[in-house]
C-alpha cells in the first residue's frame, strides 16, 4: 500500500498526541507525506481525544474519516468512532482496557499493563508498544522504527524499544506501507512553522498570554530563548500584550504576539493606537469557536470580519490566511516585513485546524524567505518621526539617537510627533495612512496573494486551513480551487484573474455566514454557492465531498 | 527658548499643578544630565489626561500612550535598552483606575521605570468625574451628591505589590518634590510617586494639603512595616489629620530585565537556526 489513515485514540492527557507525532515521523521516513488532524476536549484529562494521521505520496492537507489503522487506548476508540471503520480496518488495542464485541474486522489485543509492570515502564510508555504493534501490521522495516526512537526519545529509548518490540510480536502483518523514493521531510505544526517563519524574517521579542490554540508558539520560543537573540515576555493581560509589543516597535525590536479571537478582543484597544502611531505589530491569531469561550480547542473561520474592521479609526492592515505549514513559514515572515516596512499591524490569521495540525514541511517549496531593512532614518537633518514623503513611509529611527528625538503619539500629530488638532494635520496623518496602503497593495501584486490549483469551469474558493481539502476533492471533481492567502490589502486584480473562464463559484468556509464571501461581494463579485461547516471541526474529505456533490448536481 | 522646551502651545489652567511637575521634571533631567546621563537615554511614556500632555512639552524622546496602558509600553522600552531611563507619567483616573492590572504588574516584575502619578483625585480633562482616589465628600459631575465610594490607597497597594521605591510628594514644595522625582528616577528598580498634584478646577485642594502636609522621613526605609504604618496614616480623605510626603520605602532587589541578562540581545544566525530546528523536527 501507498497510503494510509491512522486514528489513534485514548483518554486525554495520556500521550494520544505524542503516539500521533511519532506516527508521523515514522511515515514521513518511509518517505511519505503526512498531515495529522488532532481532536481534544477542553480538559487536562479524563476526556476522549483522537488524531487521524494520514500518509500519502502526495502533499496532504487533510483527514479522511475513512481509517485504516485503529490504537485504541480506550473503549470510546472503538465506540465512538466505529462508522470510520471499513472491512480491512485493523484494530490493535489495549486488551485490558477496551472489549472488542462484534467486531469483525482484524483485531490484536495487546495488554498493556501488565506489558509496562514487566518492563517496569510508565504508563506513557504504552504508546511505544502500539507503536511496535503498528510496525508489524503494515511490515514496516524495524530499523526506521528504531533509529526514529533513537533520535527522539534519548531518554527512555532502550525500554521504549524493548516494550515496542513486545507489540510487535503480538501483532501480525496484514499489509506492507511500502517505501517511498522521494526526500524526507520534517514534521511540523502550523504554529511551529510559523515561529520559524518569524524568526527567520528577524523576530526578537514575543509577548503572549496563554490562549489555545497559538500557546505552543510561546512554548516553543521560550524553549529557545537561551540560544537565539529573542526575548519572551507574559504580561497580566492580552492589553498588555499587545502595549507591549508596539514598546517594543517604538525601541526598533521586532515583535509579534500570539492569541485567538478572546484575547484579540481584549487587544484591540492597543490595535488602533498601532494604527494612529504607525507602530508595526505582527498578531498570530488562531481561531477557535466562539463566541465567547464557545469550544476553546475546536476550530472555527469566524474572526475574518472582525479581524478586518478591529480597532476604531481607519487604519490599514495587513492580513494573511496561510493553508498549510509552508506558507504558514513563508507568509508570517513575509508579514513582519511588510509590517515593518509599512509601519502597520499585520496579522497572521490561522485557525485551530492549522496551528495545531501536523505537516510534511518542504522548505523547497517556499520562496527565500529574508529579513528586510525597514526604512531607517539617514541621519541628515533634523529628525521627524512622522516625515511626510512620497511614498508615506515616514523613515524610522530607535531612541537613543545622538542630538535627536524620537516622538510617537496616540494623538492626531505633526511631523515632530507633537499633538495636533489641526484639520489639516489630520487629514494629513490619514491620507497619510491611505498611501500606505495603497502602495502595500501595489507591492503585493508581485507575490502570489491568491492561488489556483488544478482547472475546471467550476472553482471551489477558499481561504486558510481549507486548502489542502478542496484540493483533494476538486482534483477528484475535475474543479480548480482558487485559494485566498492575502484579505487585506483585498487582491482584486489577482482575484480577478483567477476567475477568468470560471462559470461557476463555490465558496467553502468554517463558519456560518461565509464570510470570506462578503468579502468579495464588497469588491464586486460574486458567489453563487456556499458549502459551510461551523460545527468546530474542520471538513474531513468525505464531508466536503458529500457538499460538493449536493452543489454540482 | 529653553533647550528642552517643543513648540507645543501649554494647555493647562493656570494655577494647574502640573506646571510645577513640569518645572520639577526639567530641574531634574538638567541634574542628572551633569551627572551622566544624556538627554538621548531619557525616555518619556504618557498616558491620558491633562497630565501626559508633558510629554508634548519636552524635547525628549517620548511615546504617547492610552488612557491607561502607558505602564506595559514603558516596561517593553526598558527590557529593548535596559540602559535608558524610562519615566512614565501617569494620572489617578489612568493608572489606579483603567490600567490598575498594569500598575500592579509592573511593581511586581520590578522592572526598572518610574511611575509619576498625576494624583489630581478627579478625572480632570473628561471634566470632573470622581476617581478611585477622590475624597467622599467630592462632588463630581458624576456624583453631584457626593462620591459614592470611599477612595482606596494606591500606596497601600504598590507596597504589597512589590514596588521597591515608593514616595508620595507636593510639587508646591519643589525642593523636597525634586529630590524625591530625582531619587525614583535613579533608584533601580521600579518607582512609584503619588504626586498630589492639584486640579485648579475640579478639585482644588490646595488650602487642605497646605494645612496638612508634613514631610516625614522613615527611620529605615526599607522597612515593611514602617512603611505600611506611615502609608496607612493616611487614607485620602480630607480630614484634619497630617498627610505625609517623602520616601515611604525603598528595597534593593533583583530588577526584572536583570533576569533578561542570562539571554543574548543579538540575533544570531537565523539560517542556522532554521537549519537546526528542522532538523531537530525530523
Ligand atoms: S483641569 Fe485641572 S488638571 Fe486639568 S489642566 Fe486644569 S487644573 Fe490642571
Ligand atoms: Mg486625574
Amino acid at each position: 500500500m501507498q497510503h494510509v489513515s491512522v486514528l489513534v485514540g485514548g483518554e486525554t492527557g495520556y500521550g494520544v498526541s505524542d503516539a500521533g507525532v511519532m506516527i508521523c515521523r515514522l511515515f514521513c521516513r518511509l518517505g511519505y507525506r503526512i498531515y495529522m488532524y488532532n481532536d481534544y476536549p477542553s480538559s487536562v484529562r479524563g476526556g476522549h481525544q483522537f488524531v487521524i494521521v494520514r500518509a500519502s505520496t502526495e502533499k496532504v492537507a487533510g483527514h479522511s474519516d475513512q481509517v485504516d489503522v485503529v490504537l485504541a487506548f480506550n473503549q470510546d476508540t472503538l465506540d465512538v468512532h466505529k462508522i470510520r471503520f471499513h472491512n480491512h480496518t485493523v484494530i490493535i488495542y489495549d486488551s485490558e482496557k477496551v472489549r472488542i464485541d462484534g467486531i469483525s474486522q482484524p483485531s490484536y489485543g495487546l495488554p498493556l499493563g501488565k506489558i509496562l509492570e514487566e518492563e517496569g515502564g510508565k504508563p506513557v510508555l504504552g504508546i511505544s508498544c502500539m507503536m511496535g504493534g503498528l510496525c508489524k501490521a503494515l511490515n514496516i522495516d524495524w530499523n526506521i522504527f528504531e533509529a526514529m526512537m533513537q533520535k527522539h526519545q534519548t531518554e527512555t529509548v532502550k525500554k521504549s524499544l524493548k516494550i515496542a518490540h513486545k507489540g510487535f510480536e503480538m501483532a501480525q502483518t496484514v499489509d506492507s506501507l511500502e517505501v517511498i523514493q522521494q526526500p524526507l521531510l520534517p514534521v511540523l505544526s502550523g504554529n511551529q512553522a510559523i515561529t520559524l517563519g518569524l524568526l527567520k524574517a528577524g523576530l526578537q521579542a514575543y509577548v503572549a498570554y496563554p490562549m489555545t490554540p497559538t500557546s505552543p508558539i510561546a512554548e516553543l520560543l521560550a524553549s529557545l530563548e537561551p540560544d537565539i537573540g529573542i526575548h519572551v515576555v507574559l504580561p497580566e493581560s492580552e492589553i498588555a500584550v499587545m502595549m507591549m509589543a508596539l514598546g517594543y516597535s517604538y525601541m526598533g525590536v521586532k515583535s509579534a504576539i500570539g492569541t485567538s479571537g478572546g484575547g484579540f478582543s481584549l487587544m484591540v484597544e492597543g490595535l488602533s493606537l498601532a494604527g494612529q502611531a504607525e507602530l508595526p505589530v505582527v498578531v498570530v491569531l488562531g481561531q477557535r469557536a466562539g463566541p465567547a469561550t464557545g469550544m476553546p480547542t475546536y476550530t472555527a473561520q469566524t474572526d475574518l470580519n472582525f479581524v478586518l474592521h478591529a480597532g476604531h479609526g481607519e487604519f490599514p492592515r495587513f492580513i494573511i490566511a496561510p493553508g498549510d505549514a509552508e506558507e504558514a513559514c513563508y507568509w508570517a515572515g513575509v508579514a513582519l516585513n511588510k509590517a515593518w516596512k509599512y509601519q502597520i499591524p499585520a496579522f497572521i490569521l490561522a485557525d485551530k485546524t492549522l496551528c495545531l495540525g501536523l505537516f510534511s514541511f518542504d522548505l523547497s517549496l517556499t520562496a527565500e524567505l529574508k529579513e528586510e531593512p525597514p526604512v531607517l532614518w539617514d541621519g541628515q537633518g533634523e529628525y521627524k518621526r512622522y516625515q511626510y514623503t512620497e511614498d508615506g513611509i515616514s523613515p524610522l529611527a530607535f531612541p537613543p539617537v545622538e542630538a535627536q528625538v524620537v516622538k510617537t503619539n496616540s494623538y492626531v500629530h505633526d511631523e515632530n510627533g507633537i499633538t495636533s488638532e489641526d484639520p489639516a494635520d489630520a487629514r494629513a496623518v490619514a491620507d497619510k495612512r491611505f498611501l500606505k496602503e495603497k502602495n502595500l497593495a501595489a507591492e503585493l501584486k508581485d507575490f502570489e496573494t491568491v492561488k489556483v490549483y488544478n482547472q475546471g469551469k467550476t472553482a471551489l474558493l477558499c481561504w486558510g486551513s481549507n486548502k489542502g481539502v478542496c484540493i483533494e476533492i476538486a482534483k477528484k471533481y475535475g474543479l480548480k480551487v482558487i485559494q485566498m492567502l492575502v484579505l487585506s490589502p483585498f487582491p482584486e486584480q489577482a482575484l480577478t484573474q483567477a476567475l477568468q473562464g470560471i462559470e461557476k463559484i463555490i465558496s467553502v468556509e468554517c463558519n456560518g455566514k461565509g464570510q470570506l464571501v462578503t468579502l468579495v461581494k464588497q469588491h464586486g463579485f460574486k458567489v453563487d454557492d456556499q458549502i459551510l461547516k461551523y460545527d468546530g471541526r474542520p471538513f474531513s474529505l468525505e464531508d466536503l465531498e458529500n457538499d460538493v456533490k449536493k452543489v454540482i448536481g | 527658548m529653553n533647550r528642552l522646551k517643543t513648540t507645543a502651545p501649554i494647555t493647562w489652567c493656570p494655577g494647574c499643578g502640573n506646571f510645577e511637575i513640569q518645572n520639577s521634571l526639567e530641574a531634574v533631567l538638567e541634574d542628572l544630565q551633569k551627572e551622566g546621563v544624556p538627554f538621548k537615554k531619557i525616555i518619556l511614556v504618557g498616558g491620558i489626561g491633562n497630565h501626559a500632555k508633558i510629554v508634548d512639552y519636552f524635547h525628549i524622546n517620548s511615546f504617547s500612550a492610552l488612557h491607561g496602558r502607558a505602564i506595559p509600553a514603558a516596561e517593553a522600552i526598558k527590557l529593548a535598552d535596559p540602559d535608558t531611563k524610562v519615566i512614565c507619567f501617569v494620572g489617578d483616573g489612568d493608572t489606579y483606575a483603567e490600567g490598575l492590572e498594569h500598575l500592579i504588574f509592573a511593581a511586581k516584575r520590578n522592572v526598572d521605570i518610574t511611575v509619576v502619578v498625576h494624583n489630581n483625585r478627579t478625572y480632570a480633562l473628561a471634566t470632573g468625574q470622581f476617581t478611585p482616589t477622590s475624597q467622599k465628600s467630592f462632588k463630581g459631575s458624576t456624583m453631584p451628591y457626593g462620591a459614592k465610594e470611599d477612595p482606596f490607597n494606591p500606596l497601600e497597594l504598590m507596597l504589597v505589590s512589590g514596588a521597591t521605591y515608593i514616595a508620595r510628594g507636593y510639587p508646591v514644595r519643589s525642593q523636597h518634590f525634586r529630590k524625591l522625582l530625582k531619587e525614583a528616577i535613579v533608584h533601580k528598580g521600579f518607582s512609584i510617586i503619588d504626586v498630589l498634584q492639584v486640579c485648579v478646577t475640579y478639585n482644588n485642594l490646595y488650602t487642605i494639603y497646605n494645612k496638612n502636609l508634613e514631610e516625614i522621613e522613615v527611620s529605615d526605609p526599607a522597612s515593611f512595616d514602617e512603611a505600611l504604618k506611615v502609608i496607612r496614616s493616611w487614607n485620602y480623605d480630607t480630614g484634619e489629620r497630617p498627610i505625609a510626603i517623602g520616601k515611604f520605602f525603598e528595597a534593593d532587589r533583583p530588577s526584572y530585565e536583570e533576569n533578561y541578562s542570562r539571554f543574548k540581545a543579538e540575533k544570531g544566525d537565523r539560517n542556522k537556526m532554521m537549519k537546526d530546528a528542522l532538523d531537530r523536527l525530523f
